[in-house]
């Protein structure tokens, strides 16, 4: 242990506290920007320097581990005139129109700046033209350099959390900037649009390609039949930015809310995610049984997950070779646009052509996956437009709707119901906890041998995950997996992933299924829900979705009756002909550069 | 204050037949090294490249640390406007460098050494390769676990800073670290490093060949021996010249200068202008004025606002860009005399820039940053009217 005094307050700390952290503790906050809870430290803004007694320079406290006797003090006067001088250079090369910026009432810079009100601001104008053009390429992130106030918090993201570096810094001194790989657009360079960049971007420099307008637009269109479909994500999120606490449930709120801004139906992208477990999890069996008793070497194994468009597109850059491991199942969001868009256009009687399909999703990648073009099995755009959580609660303020005070709605049906098993896709592990409780049950009859069916070791928060599980006593059909030892794993956040992928690669692991999603936490920490993130809201979001599955009359994807339905009336069986036309699909090999 | 008479020295590339750099090793390693450091404690010596640290301790901390793996690195980043000296070095007694570094590994208990030279001296790697490889036969011929290793770097101011120069090698952008942990504890590949300038291992080695006494009885108290300068700018006898520490800089202008010298810019763009009223009382040594040898004369032709200029210029472009206080700050100060000049800030701006200097001083991230102060306030203290008018 370590004693030293901040401001004067004794206080003991473990050996390798930062003062930063030591002075939290004592409730006294220092400014920060380019720290970060979920990156490593960087050091690099230096807002948050504190005065050491007896050192020569101001120490930033994010990077300076404390010491015996040690005597700290966050707001000396020389503390005071620097935080000022480094706020004012930071705003001097920012552009600051604030009032017309994406991220105003939610920038950390606008934030510290209101503290100190800079009314006489001293520096000289840095920001360069060129970088007011805005890199609006892709169809997920738009990024605006003249915002950027270098922090590298995306970079290091990119980096550490996703291992993809599509972000990196270039040049030095006044030339220095955050760009992609030969300052490529964003749409062109290896970058996933998994969209962690923005949920960590301080500033405006970095925020989701919107699309708010276009859907109010459609909403007005009295031609169009607007519908919305919502993610298991998003429910257990979107209260943050509407002023609730991180973990609280909102669904059916949520859903008055949808109803009252006009959409005319709204269902839920649960319903899809107990559909993609029929899909999947017959695909699953299928691949075993053609390996294991057809002895099918062209089958591949393990199978992977391919919910997460973020993943998929890292997939594609990263390990072309295993493409084929990927399940054909297209993501929830996809089956549900091109189920819409058939099935449920003629069921309601409505022109596919008319219809508009709204996806809010906690996701950014989304947006790109709505635009592939092996998306339109349709005959249409399957899904038209996606919105984020972020997007959501805006549009919910534009509405003048008072969330807090809003009834419970329930989802219109069909393309509304849906199990436990279906909200847990929002966060890690969830994929491969539905997937087992119904091919298990598919196999032996009997439920997955875990208390409550909540299979627990594929829970929680660490990287890589794995569980075996032996099947016991199965159907006559399912006999070849007698006693055989199933095992997964799940990843979460690319850079678990790609430790999965190479452990595959290398032939070490012994997997049959895998989840891979692209964010960290899974789907509940995903690019495109609320900000701030960190560890602690992302628990705090998944015990709420694990919440939402207990509070489940239906737990198990086999028994949501609505998909029964549609499997009676039209799609006839699972990886039957109209399921292969419309709701699964095919990966393509990208480049690494 | 004790002073000293400008003397003239030859310890850095005097030649002794008698006792070569490979001789020199053979003979220090046969004492222990708990010995050597207190040889180079005793010494006094600082190190050359412009911050001072001694040496000895240097070492020693480094010895204390616990680790299988631990380096020498051996920073010929020599990038500072005005400094050529070691450059010089490396062109006619690299054999005294590799000898330093071998002392120090074997007294740290490393078994390799790197050499890391700016890129602008490329064309100088073919020869400096052979004679490491000469170097390092002699080394395997004397069953010394040491052996030396060239790096090159790519251009940057920044990668002298030692933490920037330790992250270049480890093939990153060279960006300084956050310190504490110093190089002697995680260093290059977060290992126990110590990274000393081009001329203080030469001067480590000459020690060992001729005892810490002659070499302390060079300079004053608290700068103990002799320095290499690199003199330039406005003198008829510009090159490099090896001088005690602790002479006024009277005598230097006397010995050096063309007679109508106004200022002398003293350690390199980051170091201190001193104008003329100031050279009688102003000592060339880490009590007075320390240097990492760039001495640059300045004639009465000279425009000080344009010496500042391509200084903060210089800085401008060197940034490697991280920290606010340096990136930005820098590019400020350029800004904002040109402001001045054109009349469209008040000159009153240059004190709102000497106040953002004084925080450049304290907050920025590594030496670069905070090194700034030193020309701006120096010139602009001294040479107010040149940058205004």
């Amino acid at each position: 242990m370590v004693n030293l005094k901040i401001n004067n307050t004794p206080i003991q700390v473990e050996e390798g506290t930062t003062i930063l952290e030591a002075a939290k503790r004592l409730n006294f906050r220092i400014p920060t920007l380019c720290n970060h809870p979920d990156l490593t430290v960087a050091g690099n803004c230096r807002v948050c320097v504190v005065e050491v007694k007896g050192a020569r320079l101001l120490a930033a406290s994010c990077a300076t581990p404390v010491s015996e006797g040690m005597e700290v003090n966050t707001n000396s006067e020389k503390v005071r005139i620097a935080r000022k001088h480094i706020l004012e250079l930071l705003l001097s090369e920012h552009n600051a129109d604030c009032t017309k910026c994406f991220k105003n009432g939610h920038c950390e810079l606008q934030e510290l700046a209101s503290e100190y009100r800079f009314g006489d601001h001293i520096f000289i104008d840095l920001v360069k033209a060129k970088d007011k053009i805005r890199d609006i390429s892709s169809p997920s992130i738009s990024k605006d350099a003249s915002k950027c106030i270098r922090c590298q918090r995306c970079v290091r993201t990119c980096a550490e959390l996703q291992s993809v570096c599509a972000l990196a810094v270039a040049n030095k001194g006044d030339h220095q900037v955050i760009t992609t790989f030969m300052n490529k657009p964003l749409n062109d360079v290896v970058c996933t649009n998994c969209g962690q960049c923005i949920n960590r971007c301080p500033t405006g420099a970095l925020y989701e390609r919107n699309y708010i307008e276009d859907v109010w637009h459609a909403i007005y269109d009295p031609n169009k039949f607007v519908v919305v479909e919502t993610a298991p994500a998003t429910r257990v999120a979107l209260g943050e930015d509407l002023g609730l606490d991180p973990g609280m449930r909102v669904t059916g709120r949520m859903v008055s809310a949808l109803r009252k801004m006009g959409f005319n139906k709204v269902l839920d992208t649960d319903f899809t995610a107990d559909l993609t477990i029929m899909e999947e999890g017959t695909e699953l069996l299928t691949r075993l049984k053609k390996a294991l008793v057809d002895k099918d070497e062209t089958v591949k194994l393990p199978m992977m997950t391919s919910c997460s468009p973020g993943w998929v597109k890292f997939q594609e850059h990263m390990y072309p070779g295993l493409l084929d491991n990927l399940s054909t199942c297209k993501s929830p969001q996809q089956m549900f646009g091109a189920l819409a868009k058939t099935y449920y256009a003629d069921k309601i009687n409505i022109k596919a052509e008319n219809m508009v399909v709204v996806s809010i999703m906690p996701c950014t990648a989304k947006k790109f996956e709505c635009n592939r073009s092996e998306m339109r099995d349709s005959g249409f755009k399957d899904v038209d437009y996606v919105l984020t959580t972020r997007e959501l609660a805006m549009m919910i303020k534009q509405a003048g709707i008072e969330f807090e005070k809003l009834e419970d709605g329930n989802y219109d049906s069909i393309l509304g119901q849906s199990t436990g098993a279906a909200v847990i896709f929002g966060t890690t592990g969830g994929v491969m906890e539905a997937a087992l409780r119904t091919a298990y049950e598919i196999i032996t009859g009997n439920e997955v041998p875990f208390t409550n069916l909540n299979i627990k070791p594929v829970r929680g928060m660490e990287g890589v995950k794995e569980a075996s599980i032996k099947i016991k006593n199965t159907k006559p059909d399912w006999n070849f997996l007698e006693g055989v030892e199933l095992n997964v794993a799940v990843a979460h956040g690319l850079a678990n992933a790609k430790l999965l992928m190479d452990a595959v690669n290398s032939g070490k692991a012994n997997y049959h299924f895998i989840e891979v999603m692209g964010c960290p936490g899974g789907c509940i920490g995903g690019g495109g829900q609320p900000i701030p993130t960190s560890a602690e809201i992302r628990k705090r979001r998944a015990e709420a979705i694990y919440a939402e599955d207990m509070g489940k009359p239906i737990r198990k994807s086999h028994e949501n009756p609505e998909v029964t339905e549609v499997y009676n009336e039209y799609l006839s069986h699972p990886l039957g002909h109209k399921s292969h036309e419309l709701l699964h699909t095919h990966y393509k090999v990208r480049n690494r550069y | 204050m004790e002073q000293k008479q400008l003397k003239k020295i030859d310890i850095i590339f005097g030649w002794d037949d008698k006792c070569t750099p490979i001789q020199v090793v053979e003979k220090t390693i046969k004492k222990t090294p708990e010995n050597i450091i207190l040889d180079m404690i005793d010494s006094g010596l600082k190190g050359r490249g412009g911050a001072g640290f001694p040496t000895g301790l240097k070492w020693k901390f480094c010895r204390n640390e616990d680790s299988d793996t631990k380096y020498v690195i051996c920073n010929a980043d020599e990038g500072e406007p005005g400094t050529f000296k070691d450059r010089e070095i490396l062109d006619r007694v690299p054999e005294k460098i590799f000898a330093g570094m071998t002392i120090c590994g074997f007294v740290i208990g490393a078994r390799e050494g790197y050499m890391y030279v700016r890129g602008e001296y490329n064309f100088m790697l073919k020869a400096l390769d052979k004679k490491i490889e000469l170097f390092n036969k002699q080394l395997r011929d004397l069953k010394v676990d040491f052996q030396i290793y060239l790096r090159s770097g790519s251009g940057a101011y920044v990668c002298g800073e030692e933490s920037a120069l330790f992250e270049s090698m480890e093939g990153k952008r060279g960006e300084p670290r956050n310190k504490p942990p110093y190089p002697t504890v995680a260093g290059y590949n977060n290992k126990p490093t110590v990274i000393n300038n081009v001329e203080t291992l030469v001067y480590t080695s000459e020690i060992c060949r001729m005892g810490p006494e002659q070499f302390k009885a060079l300079g004053t108290k608290d700068s103990r021996g002799s320095k290499v300068f690199s003199v330039s700018g406005d003198t008829p006898i510009a090159g490099i010249y090896e001088l005690e520490l602790g002479m006024p800089l009277k005598d230097f202008v006397e010995e050096f200068g063309d007679g109508d010298t106004k200022a002398i810019q003293v350690g390199g763009a980051s170091g201190h202008c001193v104008p003329r009223k100031k050279f009688n009382d102003t000592i060339i040594g880490f009590e007075g004025i320390p240097t990492g040898g760039s001495m640059m004369i300045f004639n009465s032709s000279r425009s000080m606002y344009n010496v500042l200029h391509d200084y903060l210029e210089f800085f401008t472009e060197e940034s490697c860009g991280q920290c606010t206080p340096c990136r930005i700050g820098c590019q400020q100060l350029l800004k904002g005399i040109e402001a001045v000049k054109k009349g469209e800030r008040p000159p009153t701006y240059l004190d709102d820039l000497k106040r953002l200097t004084s925080t450049m001083k304290i907050a920025a991230k590594c030496g670069l940053g905070q090194s700034v102060a030193n020309p701006f306030t120096s010139i602009v203290d001294n040479f107010r009217e040149e940058i205004i008018y």
